[in-house]
């Protein structure tokens, strides 16, 4: 009974270091954004604003005024979406083949996925810059979305094979016989059992998408494309020593809400979708 | 319309031997369904890839690219014979050894206590998602402006560090930084693969190496280390190329400054700052190469050491 009663303490405390860990530096950000810009230029050490050293809301409404800032946020919500859209459907098509048909080449497939989620992004800047501009690609949304389709595709496929791998197949015949005709068959069995490994798949492409930060940088020039993160990044001024700490922090803020939004509703999903393609994979 | 095909060719194949129409055509659908997407991975990938080989021959800059001459290996022999180039390989391996290696700990500490819980289950998968789904660009501002002496908490939180104590001014601080961006940023991933992991140890073993008295370390070392290597080192893998390719925190928290550039920084910087694309490709390349041989260099490594814990076993 006392070794019940320990662990329970254990793991009591385990929560406590778990829960510390995944929000207090958010909690920072979140802190920072509410601060003064004056208190943090002349140095207001400490996690909460002292007393006179707030700024209420003023940062974020400096932020979402900023035409730039704005624009960056449409960019990012335009080519993550578009990139996510494309980048499922294609996946989809591919995981079915490879749950469902015996094919030469399935292996293939696979190991190329493989090896492009392990690909050193950077590397492929240099030629890929190149390539855009002679194509007349470099600095528009479609020299974003292809690369971002290309490298959230492997994740997307593996994810969704293996939740394919577990669809009983075999219900689809069975409504056959019953009368169905093989389309019916196909939308009323196979599709609701799909359709949550396609969603899954589908945030997980939409999270590698806001997060990209190479080919942001590196593969635009102007506010024509550039996401968000990019543009955080390039909002720093040109004195790396005197950033505008706490507006930056309320912009930063901005670009996390969506994400956190999306992992507050589907956090089921999306572990299952996390473990699922890496590990069963 | 492919369903119905593809029914057709899932029906033929019931008895054992297919008709090789039937194979084939089936080879056929699958072909086309994969083709797309393997196409456009090619296209954004082998295609660059092998041209950055190409291009890696060349004295080439953009500042002047009508001077492009053909120089053989001389790019690779710069690239390698500079101090530069092994001062950011040392740093990116530094980087990627100690970073995988608090997360390998600290992750599976989370994992068993996420094993544990029963309630407050779905507050806590949650909570540890947040890390994940984070901007790395937005995490590594946090970290920056945490550790910063000027506006940060961290001088004042730990008590053995002066108030003033300017963390980006040489490079092992900064460097210290900049992996706890990564490391807090990423650990929760890591928990969440290992808890699938532990997830497949099987509670009967446990509760037999119970039964027979061993303690809390051993049925951890005998038990369930060894039925979770196949976790572990998927975990590691993904987690150490991973870190191999860092870039966005140490582009936001010093820009390279204090010799605290990576591999993929200095490639960068020599193709999209400074144009020039012929010693940049030679760096795309062994970039690449050495990925695979961290790659080669893990899965090695793991077989040889969970076969040595398994015999033992």
């Amino acid at each position: 009974m006392k070794t019940d009663l320990k662990s329970k303490i254990g793991t009591g405390i385990g929560i406590a270091v778990i829960l510390a860990w995944c929000l207090l530096p958010v909690a920072w950000i979140i802190s920072l954004s509410f601060k003064s810009q004056d208190a943090v230029t002349n140095g207001s050490p400490g996690f909460f604003p002292s007393s006179g050293g707030g700024a209420g809301w003023s940062n974020y409404a400096d932020v979402l005024q900023d035409p730039q800032f704005r624009r960056a946020i449409i960019n990012s919500i335009g080519i993550s979406l578009i990139a996510t859209v494309l980048s499922v459907i294609l996946a989809t098509l591919t995981a079915y083949a490879i749950a469902r048909l015996e094919f030469k080449g399935k292996k293939f497939v696979l190991t190329t996925a493989l090896v492009i989620a392990m690909f050193p992004v950077v590397s492929l800047v240099g030629p890929l810059f190149d390539m855009w501009r002679t194509l007349g690609i470099y600095d528009t949304w479609p020299g974003l979305i292809i690369p971002y389709m290309s490298f959230t595709l492997p994740l997307a496929i593996w994810t969704l094979s293996a939740f394919f791998r577990e669809i009983p197949w075999e219900m689809e015949q069975a409504a056959q016989v019953d009368g169905a005709t093989s389309w019916q068959a196909f939308r009323k069995v196979i599709v609701p059992l799909a359709a949550p490994g396609v969603f899954t798949a589908a945030i997980l492409t939409f999270f590698f998408a806001w997060n990209d930060f190479v080919f942001g940088i590196s593969l635009t020039s102007t506010e024509n494309a550039r996401p968000i993160p990019a543009a955080l990044s390039f909002f720093v001024g040109a004195d790396p020593f005197n950033r505008p700490a706490s507006l930056l922090a309320a912009g930063a803020v901005v670009a996390t809400i969506p994400i956190v939004v999306l992992v507050l509703f589907f956090q089921r999903k999306i572990v299952a979708g996390l473990t699922a393609g890496a590990v069963k994979g | 319309m492919t369903s119905v095909i593809a029914n057709e060719a899932k029906a033929g194949k019931t008895p054992k031997a297919p008709t090789s129409d039937r194979s084939r055509a089936e080879n056929r659908l699958a072909l086309k369904l994969v083709a797309p997407a393997l196409a456009l991975m090619l296209v954004v990938t082998a295609f660059p890839m092998l041209r950055a080989l190409y291009l890696s021959l060349f004295d080439y800059s953009l500042t002047a690219p009508d001077d492009r001459t053909f120089i053989g290996l001389t790019n690779y022999w710069t690239a390698l014979s500079d101090g530069l180039f092994w001062r950011d390989t040392v740093t990116t391996v530094a980087i990627m050894i100690i970073t995988v290696a608090f997360e390998l700990v600290i992750g599976f500490a989370f994992a068993m206590v996420m094993h544990k819980v029963i309630f407050a289950r779905g507050v806590i998968r949650t909570s540890i998602l947040i890390p994940y789904g984070v901007i790395t660009v937005v995490s590594g501002f946090a970290w920056q402006f945490a550790f910063s002496y000027q506006n940060g908490f961290v001088n004042s939180w730990l008590p053995f560090i002066g108030d003033d104590f300017n963390w980006f001014a040489e490079r092992n601080s900064s460097l210290i930084a900049i992996m706890a961006s990564e490391i807090w940023k990423t650990t929760p991933f890591m928990s969440l693969l290992l808890l699938a992991g532990l997830a497949q140890v099987s509670e009967d073993m446990l509760e037999a190496a119970k039964v027979d008295g061993a303690t809390w370390w051993q049925r951890l070392y005998k038990v369930i280390l060894p039925n979770m290597r196949a976790a572990i080192m998927v975990a590691v893998l993904f987690r150490a190329l991973d870190a191999y390719r860092i870039f966005d925190n140490i582009f936001v928290m010093t820009a390279g400054a204090n010799s605290t550039e990576s591999i993929s920084f200095l490639t960068y910087r020599q193709v999209i700052e400074q144009f020039q694309l012929g010693i940049g490709s030679a760096l795309s390349v062994l970039l690449f190469l050495s990925v695979l041989v961290v790659a080669f260099i893990i899965v090695k490594l793991f077989k040889v050491n969970l076969a040595d814990a398994r015999q033992e076993g």
